[in-house]
């Protein structure tokens, strides 16, 4: 790129994809395009075959107890607004509560304040301390009766920090609150065990996980996704149809109306292999050494702040340079060949507790190395002597 | 990279816009970095201050001022702006580009057609 070659640190927006997963593309439309869940001939019956492979490696993968609990999506965003409405509509009423905390990513944000205003529901937010760690001892005493969801990322997109959703959930179900996991930043860095979590939902999507874009799942506890109505109506999520009276599928199709990605879905499962491939626990392993390694070449330049300090961070440094804008640094750092994201990374409040106008965010993927971090700090250097 | 350093390099240099109109009403907001906006008409011509937190915005935006500033309303609002394309920055004038940039030309843009109302 701009004749450098590409140091690609913007995984938290989005990740390259492996061989094995480009070629399952051209290999799906190649040999397996037709469509799912619907036909009677045997082409169709390769497609939906594939689909359901993905599904039921997703079910592995996150280690739900039903397949049906796994409900394929357009990917996060779709994911957390299905359940803001399916589950919110029904559940929460006038004077309701509704939990999610200050470092949440817009998508985890603005599904529950639509759902808050139609309802006549409260928003309530959790705040972070200036490390950007969730003040667990607020978020005991937002706890009441009155909560009816609470929806917190695993790790923070902007930040890095990991937040111990164990205690989180732990707590919520003391109540008998469930609790949505936004883990689009948390399922290609760490093992999800929904299970062991307890997690009540838990929503991410494909294409930050080496996968296609397009595509990205819900899960949900099979009690819970069984008392929701349907998200959206159409093909497919039906029994029968008539003018009367229309009946509905049982889960997964419930919530998978019309002609989903099919690529996507099928290809998903490429993803999913070659993770496994590797091992999720080693892959965890090595960005830990990026994260430190990087976190220390930074930490050294003169000027530079890194935002987010938690003590349990994944993933991601953002930092900023004092009296120079993150928009100059990431235009300078482009012409270097160097992609990176600057500014608020769709969450706005978090900068704006900061009072900052956005932050550089460097985000890591298993491909990454030492080497790239270096070129990383030489540029951050040219760019501040640049920009001083 | 030279192209930068000298953009850089204008947009330190000059500071445009009046402080007092540095305030909401003049800000043109972008996702990344932004533009604050100011026309006024002054003998028939419409003439720009502007100022950006973001030098290379400020670079950028010194430059359209260079270019926009001191002309006739009719001929801004006209402005065919291929010079930046000739000049390699097209990227930073693309709508795509979330800086305050793309819109800071709209407006300008705007007040001319406004004043060419009043003129």
């Amino acid at each position: 790129m701009n004749g450098k070659p590409l140091v690609y640190l913007d995984n938290g927006a989005s990740s390259q994809k492996p061989q094995s997963v480009i070629d399952a593309i051209d290999h799906y439309y190649t040999s397996q395009n037709s469509n799912v869940h619907r036909g009677v001939h045997y082409l169709s019956q390769i497609a939906t075959d594939a689909y359901e492979v993905t599904r039921r490696k997703l079910r592995t993968f996150i280690n739900a107890a039903h397949e049906h609990e796994v409900i394929i999506t357009k990917g996060t965003t779709d994911s957390i607004n299905l359940v803001a409405s399916s589950f919110g509509n029904t559940f929460i009423n006038e004077g309701d509560e509704v939990i999610i905390s200050e470092m949440e990513h817009h998508s985890n944000i603005v599904p529950w304040q639509i759902l808050c205003e139609s309802k006549k529901a409260i928003l309530r937010v959790v705040p972070i301390n200036d490390a950007g760690e969730l003040d667990m001892a607020t978020y005991r005493q937002m706890l009441n009766e009155r909560v009816k969801i609470v929806s917190i990322t695993y790790i923070s997109n902007s930040l890095g920090t990991v937040n111990p959703v164990k205690e989180i959930i732990e707590l919520a179900h003391q109540y008998q609150i469930p609790v949505l996991l936004d883990a689009a930043q948390a399922i290609h860095h760490t093992v999800i065990d929904v299970q062991k979590l307890n997690v009540d939902f838990l929503a991410f999507s494909g294409h930050k996980m080496y996968g296609p874009t397009g595509v990205g799942v819900l899960y949900g506890k099979e009690d819970l996704l069984n008392k929701m109505p349907p998200y959206q109506g159409g093909g497919d999520m039906i029994k029968d149809v008539t003018f009367e009276k229309t009946t509905y599928s049982d889960l997964p199709f419930k919530f998978e109306a019309g002609t989903p990605n099919i690529e996507g879905g099928v290809t998903l499962a490429f993803a999913i292999d070659y993770i496994n491939s590797i091992g999720l626990d080693k892959i965890a392993q090595y960005e830990h050494e990026l994260l430190a390694y990087a976190t220390k070449q930074l930490e050294a330049i003169e000027g530079l702040k890194i935002i987010g300090k938690a003590k349990e961070k994944s993933g991601v440094i953002s930092f900023i340079v004092d009296q120079i804008h993150p928009y100059d640094i990431g235009v300078i750092l482009d012409k270097l060949g160097i992609a990176v994201r600057t500014g608020h990374h769709c969450t706005q409040p978090l900068m704006a507790k900061y009072n900052i106008p956005g932050t550089v965010r460097a985000s890591f993927g298993l491909y990454n190395t030492k080497e790239e971090i270096d070129i990383l700090v030489e540029g951050v250097k040219r760019a501040i002597t640049m920009l001083s | 990279m030279a192209k930068y350093e000298y953009i850089i390099q204008i947009g330190k240099e000059l500071p445009l816009i009046d402080p007092i109109y540095k305030k909401s009403e003049y800000l043109i907001k972008g996702c990344q970095s932004q533009v604050w906006l100011h026309a006024d008409l002054i003998d028939g011509k419409v003439v720009f201050t502007a100022d950006s937190d973001a030098i290379i915005t400020k670079g950028l935006v010194s430059l359209m001022v260079k270019v926009l500033s001191n002309q006739k309303p009719e001929e801004i609002v006209e402005a065919d702006l291929y010079f930046i394309d000739e000049i390699g920055l097209k990227e930073h004038l693309s709508p795509t580009r979330a800086n305050g940039l793309v819109s800071m030309v709209k407006q300008m843009k705007m007040y001319a057609l406004a004043m060419k109302a009043n003129v």
